[in-house]
């Protein structure tokens, strides 16, 4: 019983400290830096940015594909670790579930800033071509959004009971969280209902997890650019979404940790294995790379050549190989060691993966697009470069500002840590239930 | 319940015999009176599909519009494939095409509908000048990915953008390997456009262009409608172009000649850019062979980094 209690004491949500509403506050800022440049880019349209008719595509794609990326750790911690019977992962859960929810808002999101004119969305939806594969991105987002969002509130059901007895002496909480647990008493039936729905869902959502960044990766496979052109391409996104998925993890449970003292949930054993996880990704999406780069590398078709030697050599050498090296090598050979698993250098190394991941999506996007069949001929000579402008930096900051504040909030009403899964683990649930009685 | 269906057949059979029977007054007087029109001395020279010049009375030959009265820009003029021979061993690098299809377009971004590339297979081949616009592929990619029917493949072979539609994702231009394709990335600002009438068809491409749309060469349904060839076949001074219908199997040059196109091919060794992309596009090269003109003389046109010349 007073285990019980301890639990509940220590997983509540809590208010923010002084750190975080300075957090909450620079988010915020930059949200604001953020619309105010939307605004530009409304009103004078995408000359704002330096995507021009060459490099048709830049930071905004790369980004959204970083998003669909992330978001896909919600169903390999929730769904695959849960399947598999891996319950050291309940704690993670929760996080794995909400960084998904926040990243595949963001992503949708995202994509509309690229667009030239969001005000026709509804286009998709009068005029929409299955042929499309964006068709195809927009329904297979929106379910995994659906399925995500479900697979976050139904392991919250309890815990929104137990949050509702637990602020019994604030009546305004007590009745917030109350309504949000939609009367849930844990009851046989409710219990059969939950068991049933969260295992259905975790079978669904890999699928659809799968089917999200298979055909973010088609948008660039359908097309005949060399550097895009590649059967291999489906798996290596999601292989790479994995890394950068767990990678964010890994970030977000150290802070978490830091902040709300969880060291008694999310252990040393936790990050061990997390990292064990991390390194096993790394390797194979270093794998799917060796394919990617590797079979056309030797081959050396004219237009592919062009294409390889601008990135292992030419203008792109410097960021792809930092992103190979630093977001890839130097993270497995530091995760080998056991010390390189403990809680603070993981921390270091999944920061590696996450913007390893980030600039390796921008790799993806932009120098394909500047190495076209064609040269590059009769438009201006800034034409045939591309880096983002201020403007498009504060957007993109922006979204990745708001994917976070997203997860803050989140975190800050929630428990992070599933309350009602963690006691039934610790055999807590049987003892509380029949003292009761 | 029988004896109905009998009365409602023999009632069909005396509308349709009514029918029949003006269908044949009509007709007899159409033709008594085409029998009536005495041939007048004008006589006309005409080719025939199979290359003959036959010669036919002036009054005989009535001017045919592409255009039926239930024109659909979606579907395009019925019964022609509009098809393009660019002449490589002719082009000099004028760059009068593209001077007259900006112009004629209104076009006021920085890249070009149609570019002449400078062209080099390899170091110990010639180098030449090569104009490319759309090419108007029968299997064509941009519109296989377009989400929303923006940009669309029409019966006579064009290839044309709903602007009014397009949302601006550019997946078309990421999809289209010839890179011909133009965005507009600010509000063009155009002062003039080609389109008079104050409904909007998809027929003239970037009549007027839309901020945060695509646009890209419309092969001129316009100057076809008028029949007039496109503007840049037009503006040619050295005979580059040819445009025509692949079913007439005939294309016509600026100065007015007109080839055989399937004999054109033939004998030039005609070929179409990326053939095994599988494209199929519209647009026919002849290789730059037996060129008299020193290809360095067009380079003083050559500007590697403008394609839209702006006075200001």
């Amino acid at each position: 019983m007073k285990e019980y209690n301890k639990i509940i004491d220590d997983l509540a949500p809590k208010k923010f400290g002084k750190l975080g509403k300075i957090w909450v506050t620079s988010l915020v800022i930059i949200i604001v830096c953020a619309l105010y440049a939307y605004y530009q880019q409304l009103s004078k349209g995408l000359i704002i940015t330096n995507m021009r008719d060459y490099a048709l595509w830049g930071v905004y794609i790369s980004n959204f594909v970083f998003f669909v990326a992330i978001s896909l750790v919600g169903s390999l911690v929730t769904a695959i670790l849960r399947l598999t019977g891996a319950h050291w992962s309940t704690p993670l859960t929760r996080i794995a579930e909400v960084i998904a929810v926040a990243a595949i808002i963001m992503a949708g999101l995202t994509i509309i800033i690229d667009m030239g004119r969001p005000d026709r969305i509804y286009n998709l939806f009068l005029h929409g071509r299955l042929q499309s594969p964006i068709i195809w991105d927009v329904l297979v987002i929106s379910t995994y959004l659906v399925i995500s969002i479900l697979l976050l509130i139904f392991p919250l059901l309890p815990d929104f009971a137990i949050l509702k007895k637990y602020y019994s002496n604030n009546p305004k909480l007590s009745k917030f969280y109350g309504n949000l647990s939609l009367n849930w008493t844990g009851n046989k039936t409710q219990i059969s209902l939950y068991d049933k729905s969260i295992r259905i869902l975790s079978v669904l959502i890999i699928p659809v997890a799968f089917g999200i960044h298979t055909v973010t990766a088609w948008l660039f496979a359908t097309t005949y650019r060399p550097g895009w052109d590649s059967s291999n391409f489906g798996p290596y996104f999601i292989a790479g979404a994995f890394v950068a998925g767990a990678g964010a993890v890994v970030v977000v449970m150290y802070v978490l940790r830091r902040v709300y003292h969880l060291e008694n949930y999310i252990t040393d054993s936790h990050f061990d294995r997390m990292g064990k996880l991390l390194v096993l990704l790394c390797l194979i999406y270093l794998y799917f790379n060796v394919n990617e780069y590797l079979v056309p590398a030797y081959k050396t078709t004219k237009s592919e050549a062009s294409h390889l030697n601008e990135l292992f050599f030419g203008g792109y050498a410097f960021l792809f190989w930092t992103v190979i090296v630093g977001g890839l090598i130097i993270p497995v050979i530091a995760l080998i060691f056991p010390k390189g698993r403990k809680p603070l250098p993981l921390f270091i190394v999944g920061i590696l993966v996450v913007v390893g991941s980030w600039w390796k999506r921008f790799i993806i996007v932009t120098p394909t697009l500047l190495n076209p069949f064609l040269p590059i001929q009769g438009v201006p000579k800034e034409w045939h470069h591309y880096f983002p402008t201020a403007l498009e930096w504060t957007i993109t900051f922006g979204t990745l500002a708001s994917a976070l504040l997203i997860m803050t909030i989140l975190f800050r009403y929630l428990p992070i840590i599933p309350i009602h899964e963690t006691a039934e683990e610790r055999g807590l649930l049987e003892t509380h239930n029949t003292e009761k009685k | 319940m029988k004896e109905d269906n009998q009365q409602q057949s023999k009632r069909k059979f005396f509308e349709l015999g009514i029918k029949f029977g003006l269908l044949a007054t009509a007709g007899t007087v159409l033709a008594s009176k085409a029998m009536d029109s005495e041939p007048s001395g004008e006589m006309v020279e005409l080719m025939s599909t199979d290359g003959h010049i036959v010669k036919v009375p002036a009054s005989e030959v009535k001017e045919n519009s592409p255009k039926p009265r239930n024109y659909n820009p979606r579907e395009g003029f019925p019964g022609k494939k509009f098809v393009m021979v660019i002449d490589l061993a002719k082009c000099k690098n004028a760059l009068r095409c593209q001077n007259a299809c900006n112009k004629g377009h209104y076009i006021t971004g920085e890249n070009a509908w149609l570019k002449v590339y400078k062209m080099q297979e390899s170091e110990k081949t010639a180098p030449y000048f090569m104009p490319t616009q759309c090419q108007h592929c029968d299997k064509p990619p941009c519109v296989k990915v377009c989400p929303v029917d923006a940009t669309f493949k029409r019966r006579d072979g064009i290839v044309l953008i709903d602007n009014e539609r397009c949302i601006g994702c550019r997946f078309c231009m990421a999809a289209c390997p010839y890179s011909i394709r133009v965005f507009n990335w600010q509000e063009p600002k155009q002062d003039k456009t080609l389109l008079k009438s104050q409904e909007y068809t998809p027929d003239y491409c970037g009549q007027p262009s839309v901020k945060g749309t695509v646009d890209k060469c419309d092969f001129c349904p316009h100057q076809i409608v008028k029949g007039e060839l496109p503007f840049c076949v037009k503006a040619c001074p050295n005979d580059v172009f040819a445009f025509g219908d692949m079913y007439e199997d005939a294309v016509t040059n600026g100065s007015g000649e007109t080839f055989k196109l399937s004999k054109l091919l033939k004998d030039r060794a005609g070929h179409r850019l990326m053939e095994s992309l599988g494209t199929e596009p519209s647009v026919y090269y002849l290789p730059p062979v037996e060129r008299l003109q020193d290809f360095d003389k067009g380079l003083e046109n050559y500007n590697e980094f403008e394609s839209v010349h702006k006075d200001s």
